[in-house]
C-alpha cells in the first residue's frame, strides 16, 4: 500500500436516507460503519432508529390519500419512469453491487431484473382491478360490486441478499396499487438503497410514497411490529423475526406477509406477479337497490 | 289566557295496534326434532366425548334446558383431527365434479327440512322465527348450492396460477348465527378440497349436530367434516392444534388477536372475521321513511346480535330531529318477546351472560351524559329480553359509540358536512361494514370509497349473499368469505 497521498482525493458521497421525500441522516445522528467487500472502510451509514421509523411512517402517511387518488394509469407512468431513471444509472448501481462483494455477471443480471420488473408492475398498474375485483350475481335486486383498494402504509423488511433486486422486487407490486411504504434496506449491503433514493427523487414519485431506511433489524423489527399505522408488513425474515412480528402485530391485527415460495427466487419470472398485488389490497363490496 | 297548542302536522295521532288491541299469538308449530344428548361428531359417526362430560344448551327465551351437548377434550379434538386428516387425501383427490356433488346434496337436503331446522334455531339461539325461517336457513342452504358449483372450477379461482387445498382446517363460529355461519366457514372449504375440524359456539350447538345428520344423510366420506362441542378451551385447542395448516375464526376482535398471539409462533395460515361498529350515515338528501327502515333494520336484526350492524348512525343535522322522531315512533311498533311467535321482531338475548353485557354497557352510556330513549314495552318474565335502545346526544368517546354493544342499542350522532360524516365513520378501530343514504349518485360513490369498511350498504342495509365477498378492514379482522374472492382464503399454490 502506497504511503503517498493521490494527486487528487475523490470526492466520497455522505449517505442519507431518502424519507418523506428529502434526504436525511438519522434523527439520533447515529452511523454504522460499512466496509467493501476487500475490507476497505466506505462509509458511515445512517442507523435509523424508532424514532426515524415513526417520522418515515408519517411521512408516508401523509403522502398515502393522494397516491391513492392517482389514476392506475398514473402510478403506471411513475414506475415506468422509475424504470427509466435505473436503467440510466445501471452502471453505477452494478459498480456498487460489485463493490460489496456480487460477481459482475450476477450484479448485471439483477440490475436487467430489476428494470424489467418495474416495467412488468408499471403494466399490471392499471389492470389487476379487473381481475381481483368483480360484480358479484346476487339473487335479489341490488347492484354489487367488490373493488380493491391499497391498505395504506405497508413496512417492508428487505432481504440481505439480493440487496437491490430483494428491495425494489418487495415495493413494486407494493405501491403499484396505492399504498404508501417505509422499507428498511438490506443490513449488510444497504448502500445500494441509497442510491435507489436518490433515483425514486427523480422518479415523479411524490415525496413520502417510499421511504427507506437502513439500520439494524433487530433495533427496528420491534417497532415495525408494533406501529399501529403501519396496516401490513411484507418481510423477508426467518425464525424470531417472524414470531415477533405476529406478536406485536396482533395488536392491531395487521395483514402480515412473509417472503416465500416462487417470491423467494428473485432472479425468476415467477417471482412477479398478481399474487404480491393482491396481498396488498383490501376488497370492498358495495350494495345498491336496482330500481325504485 | 294560554292558547291551547295548534296541533301540527309533524305529529299526527298515531295509531299502535298492540296498545289497542293485543295481537294474538302465532306460534310456529313445526317439530324441531330435537335429541335429549348431542354427541360429538367425528369420523362420520356421533361418539362419546372421552371423559364423559355434557354441558347444558338453554332456550334463552325461557330458560329451558333443551339438550345436552358433549364437552370436548383435548383427546377429543385430537381425535378429530386425526379423521381430518386420515380423509384429507382422498377428498383432495376426488374430481371437483364429485365434490360439488356432496355439497349441492346437503343443500337441497337442508332445504327439505328447512322449517324443521329454523324452529331448531330459534329454539337455541333465541332468534325470533321470521328471521331463521327466511334468512338463517334459506341463506346457509344458498351457500352450500352456490360453492358446490365452484368444486370443479379450481383453475378460475386465481387467475395466472393454479390453486390447490390448503389441508386441514380448524374453525370456529359465533352464536349470532349458528347455522349460517357454518355453512359460510364449511361450504367454501369442502369446495376446494380441505376438510374441516370446526366448533360451533357453546350456547348454540344444537343446528350443527342436526346438520352432523344431514350430512350422514347425504353419505359424506367419514371425517371430512368433524365437529366438536364445548367453550373456549375446545376453541383454544381447535385452533391451536398442530395438524391444521389452516385456522378461520369468526368472533369477536378481542379473542381473534389472543389467536393471533397463540399462533405467533407458527406458520399457520388464518382467517379472522371480528367485530365491527358499523356507522350508518343519513343525508339530509335520503329518502327518510326508508333510511329509517333501513336503520332498524340495521341495528335491531337478530337482536342487534350481527357484528356487521348499523350501531353507530350519524345523521346530518338539518334532519337529525325528523329522523330521531319517525325512529321513536317506529321501535314503539316493534314486537318484543317470545321468538317462535311469527309476529315477533326482537327475539331472546342469546344467553344470560350477553344479556349482563348490554346491561352495562347501556348503564355506561347514561353515566357517560347520552340520553337513553326506550319505548314501553312488556318483556316476558322468564327469559333473557332486552328492549330496543336508542341513545342520543353521543359523542364520538363515549362508550356507545366506540364499543361493540351486540344487542339492540343504537348510538345516534350528528353531522354537518360529508366530509366530517367521513371522519367520524372512520374515526374507529373497527371495519366491517358502513351504510349510507342519499339520493345522490356521485356521493354514494365517493362515500363508498372513502369509508374505511370491507362492505357498504347504499340505500339498503344488512343484506348478504353467497356470491358477494364479507369481511373486514382493519381490527375487523382480514381474508373474505363469499364470491371468487373468499374461495381464495381455503387454497395454497399448486
Amino acid at each position: 500500500m502506497s504511503t503517498r497521498a493521490p494527486s487528487r482525493l475523490p470526492v466520497t458521497k455522505t449517505p442519507k436516507v431518502y424519507l418523506g421525500g428529502a434526504f436525511v441522516r438519522s434523527e439520533s445522528a447515529r452511523t454504522y460503519k460499512v466496509s467493501d467487500a476487500s475490507g476497505a472502510f466506505y462509509a458511515n451509514m445512517p442507523q435509523c432508529t424508532r424514532k426515524d421509523l415513526r417520522n418515515a411512517v408519517e411521512a408516508a402517511a401523509k403522502a398515502g390519500p393522494g397516491w391513492a387518488k392517482r389514476t392506475a394509469y398514473n402510478r403506471a407512468q411513475i414506475l415506468y419512469r422509475l424504470a427509466e431513471m435505473i436503467e440510466a444509472r445501471s452502471g453505477e448501481l452494478v459498480a456498487s453491487l460489485v463493490r460489496f462483494g456480487a460477481r459482475e455477471a450476477d450484479a448485471t443480471k439483477g440490475m436487467t431484473v430489476c428494470v424489467d420488473r418495474l416495467i412488468h408492475y408499471a403494466g399490471w398498474a392499471d389492470k389487476y382491478e379487473q381481475l381481483l375485483g368483480s360484480v358479484n350475481p346476487v339473487a335479489s335486486p341490488h347492484f354489487n360490486f367488490t373493488v380493491t383498494e391499497p391498505m395504506g402504509v405497508v413496512g417492508i423488511i428487505a432481504p440481505d441478499s439480493p440487496p437491490l433486486l430483494g428491495l425494489l422486487s418487495m415495493i413494486a407490486p407494493v405501491i403499484a396499487s396505492g399504498n404508501t411504504v417505509v422499507a428498511l434496506a438490506s443490513e449488510k449491503v444497504p448502500y445500494p438503497a441509497i442510491l435507489l433514493g436518490e433515483m425514486l427523487a427523480t422518479s415523479d414519485l411524490p415525496g413520502g410514497v417510499v421511504n427507506l431506511l437502513t439500520g439494524f433489524r433487530r433495533e427496528l423489527i420491534p417497532t415495525f411490529a408494533t406501529h399501529e399505522h403501519l396496516r401490513a408488513i411484507y418481510a423477508a425474515v426467518e425464525g424470531a423475526d417472524r414470531t415477533t412480528l405476529r406478536l406485536g402485530g396482533a395488536a392491531s391485527v395487521k395483514r402480515i406477509r412473509f417472503v416465500e415460495g416462487a417470491r423467494a427466487q428473485w432472479f425468476a419470472d415467477s417471482a412477479q406477479g398478481l399474487d404480491a398485488i393482491r396481498e396488498f389490497v383490501e376488497l370492498k363490496t358495495t350494495w345498491h337497490p336496482i330500481g325504485s | 289566557m294560554a292558547k291551547p297548542p295548534k296541533p301540527t302536522r309533524a305529529s299526527p295521532a298515531r295509531l299502535i295496534f298492540g296498545d289497542l288491541w293485543e295481537y294474538d299469538p302465532a306460534p310456529e308449530t313445526a317439530d324441531p326434532k330435537l335429541r335429549a344428548r348431542y354427541e360429538l361428531f367425528i369420523n362420520g359417526e356421533f361418539v362419546r366425548p372421552k371423559a364423559g362430560k355434557y354441558f347444558d344448551s338453554i332456550n334463552p327465551a325461557t330458560e329451558r334446558k333443551l339438550a345436552e351437548i358433549a364437552l370436548a377434550g383435548p383427546a377429543d379434538v385430537d381425535a378429530a383431527y386425526r379423521a381430518a386428516t386420515g380423509a384429507f387425501k382422498a377428498w383432495a383427490a376426488l374430481p371437483g365434479r364429485e365434490r360439488g356433488k356432496y355439497l349441492f346434496r346437503i343443500a337441497r337436503l337442508l332445504q327439505d327440512r328447512a322449517r324443521e331446522f329454523a324452529v331448531a334455531e330459534t329454539l337455541d339461539g333465541g332468534k325470533p322465527i321470521k328471521e331463521s325461517r327466511d334468512f338463517d336457513v334459506p341463506m346457509a342452504a344458498a351457500h352450500f348450492f352456490y360453492h358446490a358449483g365452484w368444486a370443479d372450477k379450481l383453475e378460475y379461482v386465481a387467475p395466472g396460477r393454479t390453486v390447490a387445498p390448503v389441508g386441514v382446517v380448524g374453525q370456529v363460529i359465533p352464536w349470532n348465527f349458528p347455522l349460517l355461519m357454518l355453512a359460510w366457514k364449511l361450504a367454501p372449504a369442502l369446495a376446494m378440497g380441505n376438510c374441516v375440524v370446526l366448533k360451533p359456539a357453546e350456547t348454540t350447538s344444537i343446528t350443527a349436530l342436526k346438520l352432523a345428520e344431514i350430512l350422514q344423510d347425504a353419505g359424506l366420506p367419514p371425517g371430512v367434516v368433524n365437529f366438536v362441542t364445548g367453550a373456549a378451551a375446545t376453541g383454544a385447542a381447535v385452533m391451536g392444534h398442530p395438524a391444521a395448516a389452516k385456522v378461520a375464526f369468526t368472533g369477536s376482535t378481542e379473542v381473534g388477536k389472543a389467536i393471533m398471539r397463540q399462533l405467533a409462533g407458527t406458520d399457520r395460515r388464518m382467517t379472522m372475521e371480528l367485530g365491527g361498529k358499523a356507522a350508518n350515515i343519513v343525508f339530509d338528501d335520503a329518502p327518510l321513511d326508508q333510511a329509517v327502515e333501513g336503520i332498524v333494520n340495521g341495528i335491531f336484526f337478530n337482536q342487534g346480535h350481527v357484528c356487521c350492524a348499523g350501531s353507530r348512525l350519524l345523521v346530518q343535522e338539518g334532519v337529525a330531529e325528523r329522523v330521531i322522531a319517525k325512529l321513536k315512533a317506529r321501535i314503539r311498533m316493534l314486537r318484543v318477546g317470545d321468538p317462535l311467535d311469527k309476529n315477533t321482531d326482537l327475539g331472546a338475548i342469546n344467553s344470560k351472560a350477553q344479556l349482563s353485557t348490554i346491561r352495562r354497557l347501556v348503564a355506561a352510556g347514561v353515566r357517560e351524559g347520552a340520553t337513553i330513549y326506550q319505548p314501553p314495552v312488556k318483556l316476558p318474565e322468564k327469559g333473557y329480553y332486552y328492549p330496543p335502545t336508542l341513545f342520543t346526544h353521543v359523542t364520538q368517546s363515549h362508550r356507545v359509540a366506540r364499543e361493540e354493544i351486540f344487542g339492540p342499542v343504537l348510538a345516534i350522532l350528528t353531522f354537518r358536512t360529508v366530509d366530517e360524516a367521513i371522519e367520524k365513520a372512520n374515526n374507529t378501530a373497527y371495519g366491517l361494514s358502513a351504510g349510507v343514504w342519499t339520493d345522490k349518485g356521485s356521493r354514494i360513490l365517493r362515500m363508498s370509497t372513502e369509508l374505511k369498511a370491507g362492505v357498504v350498504w347504499a340505500n339498503t342495509f344488512n343484506r348478504f349473499d353467497p356470491a358477494s365477498p364479507f369481511g373486514g378492514y382493519k381490527e375487523s379482522g382480514f381474508g373474505r368469505e363469499g364470491g371468487r374472492q373468499g374461495l381464495l382464503d381455503y387454497t395454497s399454490h399448486a
